[in-house]
């Protein structure tokens, strides 16, 4: 499993980065923890004649707050979020996502930045980020732009992040509410065969507000709007969350692989987006 | 061929240096290199952890690690941990509760166990099955190895002489399935 012969550079900032960008053009890539990007290598499924590890470039690291939002700097690793108690308060789903996210060793290597920008639909951030109205913040040579999570993945692969351009952070509203991820896979450390992120506001013993997205169920994430607002204005009794899985089925779009036939992945989505709607409704 | 890189790296308190092509995964830096072959090869696809070294404080697949990107870095594999005549008291816990049995799992095992009970000292059962989910033993069923890694553990509380850093005890349990 010997990647392909490849130039190693090791810029300090982001603008090292980006000339290396434009210098290479589509012969360069960035590589954060590389625990995606690597074995792609291996396989030699992905040549990256010039490859731009990240790991040195200053202000890519880090979480920091405000009154309104959280930004995650595009390095921060899925072991800084487990390990942050201050956002394990103000943003619980992240954290219970995080511990579903492959196995201890990845989970030191494996960062936010790069698990959003591959566009591997079995990624677990990129549903988690739709439902959490993410924006990422994309750094290029034409300067600096916000992309909604929810407008960003294109399909299997395929982003808004055009090839010169750096993903810097990831900024989240402050969620309020109930949360729930929920992941249904084949063992530990494997990527889902469905998972749900669910945000629930209760009012009263009212559902205020609903957010709903899914995972490997696509090409892409699945962020249903109708889903949510099938919760809305309910007590979120059996027919409100019928609805909202019935809404929610009716927007993926699964594949038959080695987890599994359409027909099967289809029940797995509803069982476990039923779970995670019970589960956040039980914690708002 | 890509050009080769000159690498620097501490292993196991010894400073190396060498030229290598970037693209050298540090497993096989270690073990044909450096002839340090505690860390083994099981799957080299990142799944089974019998590759694992600690690489900056981080449990890390070497098999999942260009040379290039550990340039620089301080690794500790088990060789690191205890040797024959001086066996680190999860070795010995191992040795005693039957936590192998061919033993090709051992090394990664215990190299994670060591990172895994520096983050929480006294951990439960629980939290040592969730901590080592990246490491997979074909032979004993688990069960030793979960018993070797709290026995340490309580001996080292006991002794008070992991040499682990202050106790950020980390609890990863709740969300695991
Ligand atoms: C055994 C195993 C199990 C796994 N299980 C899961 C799982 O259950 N769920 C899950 O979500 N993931 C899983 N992963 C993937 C893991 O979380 C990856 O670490 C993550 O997908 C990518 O993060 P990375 O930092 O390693 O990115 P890399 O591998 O370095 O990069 C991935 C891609 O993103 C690009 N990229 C990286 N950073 C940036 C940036 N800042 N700006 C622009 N482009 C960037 C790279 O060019 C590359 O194309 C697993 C991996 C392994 C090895
Ligand atoms: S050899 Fe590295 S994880 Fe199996
Ligand atoms: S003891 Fe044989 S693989 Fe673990």
């Amino acid at each position: 499993m010997i990647p392909a012969a490849f130039e190693y550079h090791r810029p300090k900032d982001l603008d090292g980065v980006l000339s290396l960008l434009t210098e290479h053009g589509d012969e360069a890539r960035v590589m954060a923890g590389g625990h995606s990007l690597i074995p792609m290598m291996k396989l030699r499924m992905a040549d990256v004649p010039h490859l731009i590890d990240l790991q040195d470039v200053a202000g890519l690291t880090g979480i920091s707050h405000s009154d309104n939002t959280i930004r995650l700097g595009a390095m921060v690793t899925q072991h800084d979020i487990i390990g942050d108690a201050k956002l394990a308060e103000r943003a619980p789903i992240l954290r219970e996502a995080a511990l579903q996210i492959a196995d201890p060793q990845v989970r030191y290597m494996g960062t936010v930045g790069g698990n959003v920008a591959n566009g591997d639909p079995g990624n677990d951030m990129p549903g988690l980020m739709q439902c959490l109205d993410a924006v990422f913040t994309l750094v290029g040579p034409e300067g600096t732009r916000d992309v909604p999570a929810r407008d960003f993945y294109e399909a299997a692969y395929m982003t808004a992040r055009e090839d010169d351009e750096v993903l810097t952070a990831v900024t989240i509203p402050v969620p309020r509410g109930g949360y729930a991820y929920e992941k249904q896979k084949r063992k530990i450390g494997d990527y889902a065969t469905a998972a749900a992120a669910v945000q629930i506001v209760k009012d009263g013993g009212t559902c205020t507000a609903a957010s709903i997205a899914m995972t490997n169920l696509s090409d892409t994430p699945v962020y249903s709007d109708a889903a949510g607002a099938a919760l809305i204005g309910t007590s979120l009794d059996d027919a409100a969350r019928a609805a909202a899985v019935a809404a929610m089925l009716g927007d993926i779009d699964p594949t038959e692989d080695n987890r599994g036939p359409v027909a099967f992945k289809i029940h797995v989505a509803g069982v476990i987006l039923n779970r995670a709607i019970e589960r956040a409704w039980a914690r708002a | 061929m890509s050009k080769k890189m000159h690498i620097k790296l501490t292993v196991n308190g010894k400073p190396e240096e060498f030229l290598a092509e970037p693209r050298e995964l540090l497993i096989y830096t270690l073990r044909e290199r450096l002839n340090i072959t505690g860390p083994h090869i099981g799957c080299e696809t990142s799944h089974c952890g019998a590759c694992t070294v600690t690489l900056n404080g981080k449990s890390v697949k070497a098999c999942t690690m260009f040379v290039a990107q550990a340039d620089g870095a301080d690794v500790t594999t088990i060789e690191g941990i205890g040797g024959p005549d001086t066996l680190h008291p999860l070795q010995t816990a191992f040795k005693e509760h039957h936590g192998l049995q061919c033993g090709y799992c051992t090394p990664g095992m215990i190299t994670r166990a060591m990172k895994l009970l520096e983050e929480n000292p006294d951990p439960t059962e629980e939290e040592i099955r969730f901590g080592m989910a990246g490491n997979l033993c074909r032979c004993t069923g688990y069960q030793n190895i979960v018993k070797s890694i709290k026995a340490a553990a309580s001996e080292m509380n006991a002794a008070g002489s992991s040499g682990r850093e202050a106790a950020g005890s980390k609890k990863e349990v709740e969300a695991a399935e």
